[in-house]
């Protein structure tokens, strides 16, 4: 398990993204995944045996290590990927769980055939209703996270540059020593170019959440001015509410007609249910 | 044999987990092998090399650094993921026997009503429910049983999860109470925590999905219970009325709850 690993889990999710969250997908993996195992971890390879401070007191070195770098670099970049791109494993649930309801209404209509059932995993999800949710509170996760993890570079290396030479006296340096940072214009460029990119992800972030609010007003205002079709094409259609209420309507008949008459002569809850089928979520 | 063999066995496990038992796989992968596997495995790397005693005395070093770390947490990390992944093998092992109950009937002759084929007995999700149930509860115990075993051994070999930047070593042949020093403690107790907090995580999702296996069995039971006692043939009308109500919460509409009797 590795990032080869988290590539196969986060490239299925890839599937149900918007185009901006494909783009980020890719800046992800090529920019900062890709750049941190190829050349930052051999940079920073040798961050601390090449660590050498002016003085023969054993632990001196170790001392002063741990102060100047309490976590290195790479392990907050892994952190900071690992946990950046965790959220769009909630939006693969909330689909992976949608799918599971379809094929269980497909089961229920008689169309449980294999044929229908693969259909439902190919066909692809619109994001409308819960998983507008799902997916908008994923990227504002995924800006949160990004954001928290530059604000702790910012705090642990101040400027974001790497220094050559450290003064250290903790103990037991015997007095103030100073201590040599291995490669540090290499580390610097690096940290630079990861900034950068956690920066462009970041306003890859804030695009989609704008273009999907946008989507969302504009189909709601598409939606008041022409009133819903009955027919609709595709699998798509069938978790509106309007086809699960026909669903349901058409299970009903099947039970003897006593439940029927139950729900005709209370209108309060046919009036209920009619009601719920009109509402909808940012679909 | 490596964590991706680990992965692609557990794997195969997921499909008859309930929602929270997938979870936890998640959980597991993600958030301790990956982390295990891709940064703390680099922050220990050079744990002996950089544990550095003040004092020339041969020996002394190795016997300080055996003293204060007899385990690794890196090993016991690995230990305690591999334990922890393992009751999951026994549904799986389960399942499979199931499995090849159902064939072997099936090759007699006898549930051909039920599947088509062998494939079709392959492919079937297999409900946790009767024997399954006690395999599956018991290895939910189980878990919990190991996370809690390797939280209090780690708790007991290093007292606490915060590890010191200098130790006091008096043991032969060093000269006298000498300073030694460990490599980067700071990074290495931010880990630490980490890998417990997630540790408890995964506790507490086990316990919850042991409390919801619990549930849906007393709720069954009242069910199976009830429907005996009021119509012995309303089976059929039982089960699609809850089909029906379970659409209709799954839309996000009220449940029909009054049934003619």
């Amino acid at each position: 398990m590795n990032w080869t690993g988290l590539y196969t889990l986060l490239s299925g999710v890839n599937r149900h993204s918007t185009a901006i969250g494909r783009v980020w997908l890719s800046v992800i993996f090529i920019f900062r995944i890709m750049v941190l195992v190829v050349a930052a971890e051999s940079v920073w390879g040798d961050e601390k045996s090449s660590f050498i401070c002016n003085t023969l007191q054993p632990g001196c070195n170790s001392v002063c290590y741990d102060q100047f770098f309490p976590i290195s670099h790479v392990r907050l970049w892994s952190l900071q990927l690992i946990l950046v791109s965790t959220p769009a494993l909630l939006v693969a649930m909330h689909v992976a769980h949608q799918q599971h309801i379809e094929k269980k209404m497909l089961r229920l209509e008689g169309h449980g055939d294999p044929l229908h059932l693969e259909e439902v995993k190919k066909h692809k999800v619109h994001i409308s209703g819960t998983l507008w949710w799902t997916y908008v509170i994923s990227v504002v996760f995924r800006l949160l996270f990004e954001a928290v993890f530059m604000y702790v570079f910012y705090l642990l290396y101040p400027g974001y540059a790497m220094v050559r030479l450290v003064k250290c006296e903790a103990y037991p340096c015997p007095n103030t020593v100073d201590c040599f940072v291995s490669r540090p214009t290499e580390k610097t460029v690096f940290t630079v170019f990861m900034l950068a990119a956690s920066g462009i992800c970041i306003i890859l972030n804030v695009a989609e959440v704008v273009y999907l609010i946008i989507r969302a007003c504009a189909r709601r205002a598409q939606r008041r001015s022409n009133p819903p079709s009955r027919k609709g094409s595709g699998f798509g259609h069938r978790l509106s509410p309007e086809y699960k209420q026909n669903e349901i309507n058409k299970l009903l008949s099947e039970q003897d007609g006593s439940l029927k008459d139950i729900l005709r002569r209370s209108p309060g809850t046919g009036a209920g249910l009619a009601e719920k089928s009109d509402r909808c979520s940012a679909c | 044999m490596d964590w991706g063999t680990l992965h692609t066995f557990i794997g195969g496990v997921n499909k008859h987990s309930t929602s929270i038992g997938k979870v936890w796989i998640t959980v597991i992968f993600i958030f301790r092998v990956m982390i295990l596997v891709v940064a703390a495995q680099e922050v220990w790397g050079d744990e002996q090399e950089d544990f550095v005693c003040n004092t020339l005395q041969p020996g002394c070093k190795n016997v300080c650094y055996d003293h204060f770390f007899p385990v690794s947490h890196i090993r016991l990390w690995a230990l305690q993921l591999i334990f922890v992944s393992t009751p999951a093998l026994l549904v799986a092992m389960h399942v499979a026997y199931h499995r090849h109950e159902t064939a072997r009937k099936f090759r007699r002759g006898e549930k051909t009503n039920e599947f088509k084929d062998l494939e079709d007995i392959k492919k079937q999700k297999v409900r946790i429910e009767g024997s399954l149930w006690w395999t599956y509860a018991s290895s939910i115990f189980f878990r919990i049983v190991f996370e809690a075993a390797f939280m209090y051994v780690f708790y007991f070999l290093y007292n606490g999860y915060h590890l010191p930047w200098v130790l006091k070593c008096g043991i032969e042949p060093c000269p006298n109470l000498v300073d030694c020093f460990i490599s980067r403690p700071t990074e290495k107790t931010v880990f630490t925590v980490f890998m417990i907090s997630a540790s408890v995580i995964c506790m507490l999702l086990n316990v919850a999905e042991l409390c919801y296996l619990l549930l849906k069995l007393c709720f069954r039971r009242s069910k199976r219970a009830q429907s005996q006692r009021n119509h012995p043939n309303h089976a059929l009308k039982e089960s699609k009325q809850n089909e029906m109500n379970e659409l209709i919460s799954d839309s996000g509409q009220n449940a029909i709850t009054s049934f003619p009797s």
